[in-house]
């Protein structure tokens, strides 16, 4: 029966596993360093607003932190648990920068992220300070290494074929890390976690600013968090842009899919459609909004570039490059188009939409605006937080989709990857679990994280009152 | 000694790190139904690993990573053969850990009583399937030629497997609750210590039939090494009994070290037995995992090698430097003044 295809099966269920714990990941990569910000900030000013803003951020950044822990394993074990064929073909090359994740990254991020939550009344202040530096610094890290292998799946490079034929060997550990594809995926993601970060900031603030309360802290996380958002988009931008150029470079097919190119196309004649409707297979287009040159730019950075087309590839790569491969995926190379093509269109047009909102915020909240914000514009400002969210899940789409059908870019299909000793069931009865209590935690997550937000930071003390100096830092609010 | 063999003993480090470190987690989520008769006991219990608890289970992700690049074909056989018990596994650490998070974050009873019980649940499910796992390794399952397993859930659930749980479970659980004597004070430490007394004649029970039979069974097979197999099997038996011994003295440091010997003890045993397998094979001889056909290319094994010699000193000095940081013990004012804070 196909519904119980274990191939179909584990796809979805890798699919939906790492989009879920990629709802975790940007949060995490960005609030861990704004979290550090603000307590630098304390830190150097003695400055208490700043210290009621650290544990205000910081208990979001918490109940964020545990869920990308936990689905995390979830990601390692499922190399072999669904695709136990890929991981004994690419486990020599693969595995070893998961290994160093762990090593370098992992462990550092835990242990210190333990002693910045509970370490508040047992460790000096700079100490403490330290902690959470370098909880975000293993959190970034991580992202590197996770992204090294991912980018050995897109461009394989550092490697040579076992004698046998049977495996992928890794020959040169530095080519793999210095993966052009990971060089540039890496800002591409860590600028993209800031951006929703920020906004999830923006949003906070707006929401208590909305209702006139908490005014004197959160318009300055207001202001905050707007500029890291816009520079934040502008990083993201550039650091895509690069990446558009590795991939034309290394993986010409999924340009061609994102733009849904049949034909080679050069110059004037290279241009980037912002809508197109076509028939549903995608081979005709009825109606487009197109900007010549355009495409060429992104590719190639030049007016009279080229962008090689589906067809083309599929000739080159069935005769010349992967014949080996032709008969298996019946001469087609390329992704599912419509995937790819819109997947391209709305990580732009999310990300572009949320900078657009806080340039307009930056705007409309400067110091010397005469017009107070209208309401709503603060709940614009409050739904506007999950955009770069949503940006970075279809993006991860657009790469993950755009490097079918392969699993290892010319080396092995995604079909081949799959664990032959898995029964259909068996990974539907793991995929139906996740679901369910990925949903529910959801659910909990979004409720917990909303009910934090809007309790708002705990009241500043009142400055005529005789208080402890530093009663504040020595008490454990944070207990299990 | 070549790289791969020095690999299967770093994977077998990282293991029995895996296994002391959160094996007391395990038995501290466990003993919640016995020690917290009220909320602030129960906060008690919960508070002695919560600073630690996330580091511990790092360990079985770097565990696992390190048998991913090391030995590819060792983790594709056992992650997808072993699949029903690992996604089991897997949602009970989901559970466990989300659970510690949620608990405090709202007041009703209701609320925090559906997460203890997932913290209860969390904990057992893994402590005792870990247990079944690393027992049907050593055992040996049924592989076909291409190394893939060839044997259905219940294979796994044989009677060396699930007594190789239970021992799991009751060796976590009393390592557990030695450390919540060791980290709490008033009710909560008396009744760590008469709950230790009470599991620790069952625990010793157990754990000697299991470590007994895989003695028998290395010598059956003939194991190389043999001398260590009983060596550390001996070693386990003698800590663990030491360990009872030590808390019916209401010597809490000296029984939850010597538990932990135990845990480190136990785990070797089963490691000395399989080597220089890594999976075995109940059909046709030549069908298992040893080390040599199992293993990575040289390149791999020595960039990681100078990894692992870099940051396992690096890792345990800060580790240990946490443990050090949270010494004092949890005690019951401190968890009602923060009470008054948070609320």
């Amino acid at each position: 029966m196909e519904w119980l295809d274990p191939l179909l099966l584990a796809r979805w269920q890798f699919g939906l596993t790492t989009l879920y714990h990629f709802l975790f990941v940007p949060l995490t990569l960005g609030m861990s360093l704004i979290v550090a910000v603000f307590q630098t900030v304390w830190y150097r000013t003695g400055d208490v607003r700043w210290l009621h803003l650290t544990r205000f951020f910081g208990k979001i950044f918490l109940i964020n932190f545990a869920m990308g822990v936990v689905t995390g394993i979830v990601q390692e074990f499922q190399f072999g648990m669904n695709w136990s064929s890929y991981s004994r073909f690419v486990g020599d090359v693969f595995g070893a920068p998961l290994a160093f994740e762990g090593l370098m990254a992992f462990f550092l991020e835990a242990t210190f992220i333990g002693l910045w939550i509970f370490g508040w009344d047992k460790l000096p202040r700079l100490a403490h300070l330290a902690s959470i530096w370098i909880a975000a610094l293993g959190a970034t890290f991580s992202a590197y290494f996770i992204l090294a292998a991912n980018a050995f799946m897109q461009n394989p490079v550092g490697y040579e074929m076992s004698a046998d034929g049977s495996r992928a060997q890794l020959v040169d550990f530095w080519a793999m890390l210095t993966n052009p594809v990971a060089l540039a995926a890496f800002p591409h993601t860590i600028f993209a976690g800031w951006m929703f970060a920020a906004m999830v900031v923006v949003a906070v603030s707006a929401w208590h600013l909305a209702r006139n309360q908490n005014v004197e802290l959160m318009r300055k996380t207001l202001r905050f968090g707007l500029w890291s958002t816009v520079v934040s988009f502008v990083l993201v931008a550039l650091a895509g842009d690069q990446l558009s150029l590795v991939m034309v470079a290394t993986q010409p097919m999924k340009m061609a899919a994102a733009e849904a190119t049949f034909n080679t196309v050069c110059g004037q004649d290279a241009s980037f459609s912002i809508f197109t409707l076509g028939t549903p297979d995608g081979t005709s287009e009825l109606f487009s909004i197109r900007v010549p040159f355009l495409l060429s730019i992104l590719s190639t950075h030049s007016l009279d570039g080229c962008v090689e087309g589906i067809n083309d590839l599929n000739t080159l790569y069935a005769q010349k490059m992967f014949p080996q491969f032709a008969d298996q995926v019946d001469g087609n190379f390329a992704p599912v188009l419509w995937v790819t093509y819109w997947a391209f269109r709305w990580m732009i047009a999310l990300g572009g939409l949320a900078a657009l909102v806080c340039v307009v915020g930056l705007w409309v909240t400067r110091k010397k605006a005469t017009r107070p914000v209208a309401p709503w514009m603060w709940r614009v400002a409050i739904w506007a937080a999950p955009l770069p969210m949503m940006a970075s899940l279809v993006g991860w789409v657009f790469t993950e989709m755009g490097r079918q059908p392969w699993i290892v870019f010319g080396l092995m299909l995604t079909e081949d990857g799959v664990s032959p000793s898995v029964p259909g069931w068996t990974v539907l009865l793991s995929l139906v679990a996740f679901t369910l209590v990925y949903l529910t935690l959801a659910i909990v997550e979004f409720g917990l994280i909303k009910k934090m937000a809007q309790k708002g930071p705990d009241p500043l003390p009142d400055p005529d009152a005789a208080r402890e100096p530093d009663s504040i830092e020595n008490t454990p609010t944070t207990v299990y | 000694m070549d790289l791969a063999q020095l690999w299967f003993w770093i994977v077998a480090f990282l293991f029995v790190g895996y296994f002391v470190l959160d094996g007391f987690d395990f038995g501290v989520g466990m003993s919640l139904p016995f020690l917290g008769k009220d909320d602030i006991a129960r906060r008690q219990v919960i508070n002695t690993i919560g600073p630690v608890w996330d580091l511990n289970e790092t360990w079985v992700i770097v565990a696992g990573a390190a048998l991913f690049a090391s030995f590819p074909e060792w983790y594709a056989t056992l992650f997808s053969g072993f699949y029903l018990p690992l996604l089991v596994i897997l949602l009970a650490l989901i559970a466990r850990g989300v659970s510690f998070e949620y608990r405090h974050q709202r007041d009703s009873l209701r609320w925090k009583r559906t997460f203890d019980r997932m913290i209860v649940a969390g904990s057992a499910l893994p402590a005792f399937l870990w247990g079944v796992a690393f027992a049907n390794i050593v055992q040996g399952v049924p592989l076909d030629a291409d190394h893939e397993y060839a044997g259905t859930v219940l294979t796994l659930l044989n009677p060396y497997a699930l007594l190789g749980g239970l021992t799991t479970l009751l060796l976590f659980f009393v390592h557990g609750v030695y450390f919540v004597a060791l980290k709490t004070d008033g009710e909560v430490r008396t009744a760590a210590r008469a709950l230790a007394k009470r599991a620790g004649v069952v625990t010793v029970l157990v754990a000697a039939g299991f470590l007994l039979w895989t003695v028998a069974r290395a010598a059956g097979a003939e194991a190389p090494l043999l001398p260590a197999v009983a060596g550390a099997a001996g070693l386990a038996a003698l800590a663990l009994i030491g360990s009872v011994l030590a808390n019916l003295r209401d010597r809490e440091g000296t029984a939850f070290t010597l538990g932990a010997i135990t845990i480190v003890a136990a785990v070797a045993t089963l490691f000395f037995a399989l080597f220089p397998n890594v999976m075995p094979s109940t059909l046709a001889p030549g069908s298992g995992l040893t080390i040599d056909n199992a293993s990575s290319s040289d390149y791999t094994l020595t960039i990681m090698s100078w990894a692992a010699l870099v940051f396992l000193p690096l890792i345990l000095g800060y580790q240990a430097w946490t443990y050090w940081v949270f010494r004092t013990r949890v005690t019951r004012a401190r968890i009602e003044k923060a009470a008054l804070v948070a609320h």
